[in-house]
């Protein structure tokens, strides 16, 4: 049950304008201090813009075929030039950007979600500790990409697989992460405290170990929405990842691949816009981590 | 000494029963019958039921983890549903290739990433070392096959330096069995190199920040000598930990850079498996590639306690 908020003694100081002014005061620092993450939540927004306008902006239907127009270099008519079926690579691209951000997206939540609440489990309930923990060693002495691949294998290659594939093999690192930090959280007076008063484990759990996972959590997940976007290319580049008449960057590119040398372009976009938003994503991861967990400023 | 390594290696014992557990269990997720989806579209119920048997599906399911286990302790890993040959043939036959690249990728980001890592650290803060973590940014941002494409049209279609594509068996001649396995190794180890010299310079930093690092400076000696003596060795430990986790990204980024290169190596024969659903080869590569860097993980711990007697003390 939480306290109803009283009205502070007379002789407290009124902060809070104070405490949001500083807030934001640090956040405009962190962003603006920071030119790479600057750069970063430019480079998602712009990323994000693509694939909720991507009919407005593409021009063209990404599907249509133009038997007379194949592999086309880029011209004022195809900026990107066309594919071996002659559609055009412009408008696949930034429809591709859709793909690429569902599957960061949920992966990264469902990682999160996933490995938080296993995390805590194991680390806070000591007797499901050593299974859970070597689950997860299991998992996790896979090489990633093996595992997502055989998983897509045997559940078939489709959009909700891909995603459900990449986020099986994304959430043990989290677990860990989360444990780990739950077991030195419980060692810590605050909790000690809150079990000395007689606080149930579900409210110790919520609110004061939680609380202080998010950070750790949300620099996790930034660098997994990244990771996402990468597998997700190289299944689909390789025809096990999303069905090829979703236009995405991998499958776009493993369509192409026989035409590489003779058609670059097919080849050169997706691969171009792939490494722009990988690269945007990761810089947000960076500055998180540096804003949100001090200890680590310095370190890799 | 020997109590730690043989703690270190039992503790090996269950992760291996778990990898190969899981192996296992990936035949049983497939949604519908595995036999059915082997089988293809035209298949009779006599070849199902064939299958089925061949597979031992047919049978309960503790029976069949029982019979999996004692194969793989025969060193059967069962036989392709496609070809018809034992796995372990099937992935003998591909393996020089495949240990070729993974062998100089590897090199390649050794020799690339301390160096990067370890100028980096000595020049912090300047020019170069920010242009070396652009590049080390680059690197988790650039997918291999990507990379692997662009070098194509540049140093074989362009300038007609390397082969496009293709691999050389080293019995037929050394240069060329080279030339044939630069780009690919290139292209894989970008990823790993980033990574060597991220963690190189990081730690780097923290060492060069030491007292006896001041002193050695102080007593007159040649910067080189505090750099690679003084300062790396200290810092190498969690170096060689980097160098062995990232033999996992290398062999992740081999399966899409094998198909790149049109490499008939063991990434390509698990990409055709995948799309075969010929899962005998799918469960094999992964329980292999597995169970390898499991081993890799261990002799990386050992190396660990060999070198830092403050790992091997501790109980």
């Amino acid at each position: 049950m939480r306290q109803p908020r009283e009205t502070p003694p007379a002789f407290a100081l009124d902060t809070s304008g104070y405490r949001r002014r500083r807030r934001i005061a640090e956040m405009r620092r962190a962003v603006l201090g920071n030119p790479n993450m600057l750069a970063g939540l430019i480079i998602l927004f712009v990323a994000a813009m693509l694939a909720i306008f991507s009919p407005q902006i593409a021009g063209k239907d990404p599907l249509a075929l133009d038997p007379f127009g194949r592999l086309q270099p880029p011209s004022a008519e195809n900026i990107f030039g066309t594919d071996q079926f002659g559609r055009d690579v412009f408008a696949r691209t930034v429809y591709g950007s859709r793909l690429s951000l569902i599957v960061g997206i949920s992966v990264a939540l469902i990682a999160m979600t996933f490995g938080a609440v296993i995390g805590v489990v194991a680390g806070y309930y000591r007797r499901v500790d050593d299974v859970v923990m070597r689950i997860m060693d299991g998992l996790l002495a896979f090489p990633s990409f093996l595992l997502a691949i055989a998983l897509v294998a045997t559940l078939g290659a489709s959009l909700q697989n891909v995603i459900i594939a990449i986020s099986i093999v994304d959430t043990p690192g989290i677990v860990r992460i989360v444990r780990s930090s739950v077991l030195s959280l419980r060692e810590r007076q605050f909790v000690e405290g809150a079990i000395a008063v007689g606080a149930t484990p579900r409210r110790i759990l919520a609110f004061h170990v939680f609380p202080n996972l998010v950070a750790p959590l949300l620099v996790q997940g930034t660098f997994i929405f990244a990771v996402a976007i990468l597998v997700e290319a190289g299944l689909s580049f390789l025809g096990a990842g999303v069905p090829p008449y979703i236009p995405s960057w991998g499958n776009m590119m493993g369509e192409s691949k026989i035409y590489a040398q003779l058609a670059v372009w097919t080849l050169f976009f997706p691969g171009l816009f792939i490494t722009i938003t990988v690269l945007g994503v990761n810089f947000i991861g960076d500055g998180l981590r540096d804003n949100l967990d001090p200890r680590l400023k310095h370190g890799a | 000494m020997t109590r730690y390594v043989a703690q270190r290696t039992l503790a090996a014992i269950p992760v291996l029963l778990i990898v190969a557990v899981i192996v296992f269990s990936l035949i049983h997720i497939t949604p519908g019958d595995p036999a059915t989806l082997m089988a293809g579209d035209q298949a009779l119920p006599e070849q199902i039921d064939r299958i089925k048997a061949k597979l031992g599906l047919d049978r309960p399911l503790h029976e069949q983890l029982g019979i999996y286990f004692l194969d793989i302790l025969r060193g059967d890993l069962g036989e392709s549903v496609f070809s018809r040959f034992p796995v372990t043939t099937l992935i003998a036959q591909r393996l020089e290739p495949t240990l070729s690249i993974t062998a100089l990728a590897l090199t390649l980001a050794i020799l690339l990433g301390i160096p990067l890592g370890v100028i980096a650290a000595w020049k912090a803060n300047t020019a170069i070392d920010r242009l070396v973590m652009v590049f080390a940014v680059l690197g988790f941002a650039i997918p291999g096959f990507w990379l692997g494409f662009n070098m194509i049209w540049v140093f074989a279609v362009k300038l007609r330096w390397f082969p496009a594509s293709g691999y050389v068996p080293i019995a037929e001649g050394v240069l060329p069995w080279l030339m044939s396995i630069t780009m690919p190794s290139v292209a894989v180890a970008f990823v790993s190199a980033a990574l060597i010299a991220r963690m190189t310079r990081s730690n780097m930093l923290e060492v060069l920040r030491e007292d006896y690092i001041r002193t050695a400076r102080a007593k007159g000696l040649r910067e080189v000598a505090v750099l690679l003596r003084h300062a790396l060795k200290n810092a190498s430990l969690p170096i060689i930990t980097i160098i062995g986790l990232s033999l996992a990204g290398l062999v992740s980024g081999l399966v899409v850079t094998e198909t790149v290169f049109a490499i008939p190596g063991v990434g390509r024969l698990l990409v055709d498996a995948v799309l075969r659903r010929d899962y005998p080869v799918v469960q094999g590569v992964i329980l292999i590639t597995a169970g390898m860097y499991v081993f890799v993980n261990l002799a990386v711990d050992l190396t660990y306690a060999y070198l830092d007697p403050k790992v091997r003390y501790r109980e």
